[in-house]
């Protein structure tokens, strides 16, 4: 087919060098492969990577700072905020020109409710502002430092503008300093007040209980997958079908289920009253605590961690365990020594499966979680669709993701990736 | 049989039954007798119960009626793990988490042996196969050769007295299955241990087994030395079983001098030895070795019978040749002869006459 | 690009409120987001069958106002918004106006008469507390208790829910700093006209929670209306806070053993808002249907089917009986002279600036 020139290079039959004849053959392959592949790549790209990408740049954007504000931004950089003073006429006059133009596009309330977020007040000052200062006019009532600070008494308060001069860059890191805890200042940046300090300790809490909830998983779905992959094909499927039920009914039904059971006047308490094991004025506080949280939540996310166990232990022969005994191995040495190792991969990714999905939670730890067992993902949730702080609630979002990035990294250098088998 | 020699039985098989469902037999009455040292073969196709015999041997099934003894004690009630019986799979059974060695190691650490003799030990086991380098691989970087060779040495390890083998060389190729073959008996001999191997494959039990039994339908159907068993087939199973076999049908016209004389069904007549057949009127069918069939009619006697065949087809083997005949209405009789230069090649078409000595030919149950 | 889009909004801005009265093309299809059950049923009844049934139009239903301003902001962000009328309350409405992203409302223009021709702006009063706000209920937020498990005697005041020695037991009280910061000042000694200044300093904000925390242990939080007429029920608590009507709901149509006590209800409404950046076709109807669904009989009409007063002065004498249960509607209404004898109005202005302040500290305490 091929034949060796002078010169040592292979040519194809037809006189083109081989590499080049190989690589035109190639890529029309590779063309092909890339097009089977395009629509879901374009379909990923359009509805994750991209959404992704523009909510985690959110966690960094402050755009409509100097956005609406152009000239007094511009104006107040001059101003030195360590002086004591109030900045000087041509930053209020720059502000009132700015103002007068976003009142008009109606754009000051929004970037009041944003720096709300930095200081309390903002955004009742800029509503009430707008009303009386849409009268005044920029060129025309000139000059303004009294006249604002008449209108509203916070254009006096020195710590309004430090607060403006700090938040007046197009990119900040406020939102994630916020979410650890901390704020940028005037002076730099400092840790919140003791009495807002939540954030950190809801990402420990978070972390903890995703995983305890993990834990029990592996306990309560272990004995279910290896159960599973030993009965009869019949009767597996009809284990299958009840281990993956609850998918069938919603999680809302599942999770006020739980409530039912748990509550103090619930399934389980009166049970345990009525045999007398617990006295009738001290019934247990099953729900509405961390204790409820685990439990719903275990339940939820069981048959993520069945599933991968049951398809890894499906592949170990039952011949090992044979094998391990008849070289003298008792049953529990032959399962910990031969069986469990092999089943690692198993447990290792409903451990991953269900350690992500946990920390993302947030429906089930809201309805039963009461205080101490609400995660991070409530904030989020939180910032999201009450506050409206979407900076802060990317800016959480990135975190977790780095968090999770993170422990799968070490996961890797730890058990190694290529240990987990999902079927 | 088993009863008569019990004083220096290794292993019995006393009156054993095996039932999964609680309506069928697997195993019928199974009675089996083994000498320390004696390399036994279990031979049988898929079903016939020689699996069974050989996890109730292991303790991975419980028979549901008899006994089964090892060294004289009744081991109906030890668990496997306590049996010290080396076991070989047929896929090898190597544990993919754990290295060559560690793998060797395992049945000695479960049996509390120090470390400096375990890996001793484990040294002197690879040894046995050759597989010395190999002792820091995973079996996943062996070829299956190698892995079971490794099985075996992991079987042997712990220096068991008996060993089974459930098929283990089912999975490789002829060349590497032969090869095998002869190192598990070389070694078996050597290190004395008696050996219970399941194999499917009869040129297996032939060629490695001291005796082999031949299981079909939860019974053994004659337990013999391999040429015996060849040879000497009791009865129709057997004969069809073991190696290539033409048979004939007919039926016993008379017995006379150990010898019977068959009416074939299409009106010939042969001669033939009379093994499990008694009178004359019964129906018998014959079996003849593709090899003992004669196209010489000087090398018979001269009262011998001889039937007419029709060439069909000349297969060259190489070492043999290998002709179809249609013999007494049947196309599949087939003759071997040996490929000598004087050997005669017959063309499709000739017609031929073919005899054989009585006792090469042998009248067995219908 | 993004002045463009504020341009042409503008434009049909302007365009659009010149042709409400003309009715030249209206689209004949409409979104109305709405929270769902009993409330988005007795709207259905009361205004979407009447204006369908007279305008040929299809109603769609949406039940997402718990999140419309979360997916209101989204949807203006994306350029698509497919709602064209949405029920929020009134502190949300204030939040999409201070966005952006509702249109603003002239009451007088906008919104019907009054039948002896009072002008709406006046008929409304000051439940106009934003400009893009069309205030359609008064509801109140208040306390239920179960009347078999108080004791001999019933509560009368909000201070029950703080007297756990009178009244031992869970009471439920909703996962927000919101109304539970101004009855644990009320019931602190602060003065009813004073909270708002109290609680805007740190030392009354602390002062707030620490009052809360006397009973914390005996609080079960909630985050959905429908939680404490289900736990006063099941006797998990003996009282909690919830929506009035969903207690007139337990009590008269479950006929649960369940007392309301009105002492310190906080009125707070609700009402409609038209998204900013409709088509001019869309929101010519979303004003239409407005006009005609706030309208003096409509908005009574609406408290025959859930126990919310009605938002405007001229349509109280109007209002009957239940549709079902036949009895007198009136005096459920948290606007009943009876009900009404102590009342706290919700502050918008300070809630707006505050809400994450204190929403921190309160999460934080609560978690702690």
């Amino acid at each position: 087919m091929s034949d060796s020139t002078a010169n040592g290079l292979v040519l194809a039959a037809d006189g083109t060098p081989l590499k080049r004849s190989l690589s035109r053959s190639m890529r029309r392959q590779k063309m092909r492969a890339f097009m089977l592949v395009a629509p879901l790549l374009i379909f990923v790209l359009l509805t994750f990577i991209y959404p992704i990408g523009v909510m985690l740049s959110r966690s960094v954007q402050n755009d409509i700072v100097p956005e609406t504000l152009p000239e007094t931004v511009r104006v107040l950089g001059a101003w030195d905020s360590s002086s004591g003073d109030l900045p000087n006429e041509v930053v209020y006059a720059a502000f009132m020109r700015d103002m007068s133009v976003a009142i008009k596009a109606k754009k000051h309330t929004r970037l009041g409710s944003r720096l709300n977020y930095e200081k309390t007040g903002f955004s009742s000052m800029f509503r009430q502002s707008g009303r009386k200062m849409k009268k005044l006019d920029p060129v025309v009532d000139a000059p303004f430092k009294d006249k604002l600070i008449k209108i509203h008494k916070g254009w006096g308060d020195i710590e309004t503008w430090k607060t403006l001069q700090t938040y007046s860059g197009l990119y900040t890191s406020g939102y994630f300093l916020n979410s650890v805890d901390a704020r940028m200042t005037p002076e730099g940046m400092a840790w919140q007040p003791e009495d807002k300090q939540i954030l950190l300790k809801l990402f420990g809490r978070t972390l903890v209980m995703s995983l305890i909830i993990t834990g029990s998983c592996i306990l309560l779905g272990y004995p279910i997958a290896w159960l599973l992959s030993n009965v009869s094909p019949r009767s597996a499927n009809l284990l299958l079908i009840l281990v993956l039920l609850p998918f069938w009914t919603s999680l809302l039904v599942r999770t006020s289920a739980w409530k039912v059971m748990l509550q103090q006047n619930g399934v389980i308490n009166e049970v345990l009253v009525w045999i007398g094991l617990v006295p009738d004025g001290e019934r247990l506080i099953l729900i509405n605590n961390q204790f409820g949280t685990i439990v719903a939540m275990t339940h939820i996310l069981l048959p993520f961690m069945i599933l991968p166990m049951y398809s890894v232990m499906q592949t170990i022969p039952p011949v090992y365990l044979r094998a391990a005994k008849s070289m003298g191995a008792t049953n529990w040495t032959a399962f910990w020594r031969v069986y469990f190792p092999q089943s690692i991969p198993g447990i290792g990714a409903g451990s991953i499966l269900v350690f992500i999905l946990s920390i993302g939670y947030y429906i089930t730890p809201e309805i039963v979680g009461g205080t101490k067992g609400v995660f991070i993902s409530n904030r989020i949730a939180y910032h999201i669709s009450s506050s409206l702080n979407w900076g802060l609630a990317a800016a959480l979002g990135t975190i977790l993701l780095i968090v999770v990035l993170a422990l799968y990294w070490a996961y890797d250098r730890i058990v190694g990736i290529d240990n987990v088998k999902l079927g | 049989m088993a009863n008569t020699k019990k004083s220096d039985a290794f292993v019995e098989f006393e009156r054993v039954q095996k039932s999964y469902d609680g309506i069928n037999l697997v195993v019928k009455d199974l009675n089996l007798s083994m000498p320390r040292g004696e390399f036994l073969t279990m031979l049988g196709p898929s079903g016939s119960g020689k699996t069974t015999c050989l996890m109730m041997l292991a303790g991975f099934e419980t028979a549901t009626h008899g006994d089964i003894r090892l060294g004289g004690t009744s081991i109906n009630n030890i668990p496997p793990h306590k049996r010290g019986i080396g076991m070989v799979f047929q896929n090898y059974a190597l544990f993919p988490h754990m290295t060559v060695a560690e793998n060797l190691a395992f049945p000695l650490e479960v049996r509390k042996i120090g470390k400096s003799e375990r890996e001793e030990k484990v040294m002197r086991a690879l040894g046995m196969v050759q597989m010395q380098d190999f002792a820091g691989r995973r079996p996943s970087q062996l070829s299956g050769g190698q892995q079971q060779r490794i099985a075996l040495s992991r079987a042997l390890v712990f220096e068991p007295e008996l060993v089974l083998m459930d098929e283990p060389l089912g999975a490789l190729d002829k060349q590497l299955r032969e090869t095998l073959q002869f190192e598990i008996t070389n070694l078996a001999h050597e290190l004395g241990i008696t050996t219970v191997y399941v194999t499917h494959d009869q040129t297996e039990a032939l060629t490695m087994s001291d005796r082999v039994a031949v299981f079909e339908n939860g019974r053994i159907q004659q337990l013999a030395a391999p040429d015996k068993l060849y040879e000497e087939p009791e009865n129709s199973f057997v004969a069809q079983f073991i190696g290539e076999n033409n048979t004939l049908e007919g039926v016993i016209k008379e017995i006379k001098g150990g010898v019977a004389l068959v009416q074939l069904d299409n009106g010939d007549l042969i001669d033939a030895k009379p093994i499990n057949v008694t009178q004359a009127g019964q129906r018998t069918r014959v079996s003849i070795r593709p090899e003992r069939v004669e196209m010489d009619k000087s090398r018979l006697s001269s009262d011998a019978h001889t039937l007419k065949a029709e060439v069909l087809e000349f297969i060259y083997m190489g070492d043999i040749f290998r002709t179809r005949l249609r013999v007494a209405g049947s196309d599949a009789f087939v003759i071997k002869t040996r490929n000598a230069p004087d050997q005669i090649r017959l063309q499709p078409g000739q017609i031929i006459d073919i005899g054989w000595l009585a006792e090469d030919c042998r009248a067995l149950d219908a | 690009m993004k002045l463009t889009k504020t341009l042409l909004a503008t434009t049909a801005l302007t365009v659009a409120a010149g042709m409400v009265s003309a009715d030249g093309h209206m689209s004949s299809e409409m979104t109305i987001v709405s929270w769902g059950g009993a409330y988005s049923a007795s709207q259905k009844g009361a205004y979407h069958d009447p204006y369908a049934a007279a305008n040929g139009v299809t109603i769609i239903n949406d039940d997402s106002s718990a999140e419309a301003v979360a997916k209101l902001r989204a949807m203006s962000e994306a350029g698509n918004i497919t709602w064209d009328v949405v029920d929020v309350v009134a502190a949300d409405a204030m939040r999409l106006c201070d966005e952006g992203l509702a249109l603003e409302i002239d009451p007088d223009t906008m919104l019907a008469d009054a039948p002896d021709g009072t002008k709406a702006s006046e008929d409304f009063g000051d439940l106009l507390v934003s400009e893009c706000f069309i205030p359609q209920i008064v509801y109140s937020t208040t306390f239920g208790y179960r009347t078999d498990l108080v004791g001999s005697t019933a509560p009368t005041s909000v201070c029950a829910v703080f007297d756990t020695e009178t009244y031992p037991g869970k009471r439920s009280l909703e996962k927000r700093p919101i109304n539970n910061m101004e009855w644990a000042l009320l019931c602190d000694g602060v003065a009813k006209d004073a909270v708002y200044d109290v609680l805007a300093t740190e030392e009354g904000q602390q002062q707030a929670l620490d009052k809360l925390a006397t009973i914390k242990d005996d609080v079960i939080w909630w985050s959905a209306g429908a939680d404490t007429p289900q736990l006063l029920a099941d006797g998990e608590v003996i009282m909690g806070s919830t929506y009035n009507g969903r207690l007139f709901a337990a009590i008269e149509e479950q006929k649960q053993p369940i007392g309301m006590l009105w002492d310190a209800q906080v009125f707070d409404l609700d009402g409609w808002i038209i998204p900013a950046g409709l088509s001019p076709e869309r929101q010519a109807r979303a004003l239409d249907y407005i006009m005609f669904a706030t309208d003096t009989q409509r908005l009574a009409d609406q408290a025959q089917y859930i126990s919310y007063g009605p938002a405007r002065k001229s349509s109280a004498p109007l209002v009957g009986k239940h549709k079902t249960l036949g009895i007198d509607m009136a005096q459920h209404m948290p606007t009943d002279p009876n009900n009404a004898k102590n009342t706290f109005l919700y502050n918008y202005e300070f809630w707006a600036d505050y809400r994450d302040d204190i929403d921190a500290k309160f999460q934080t305490w609560l978690a702690k």
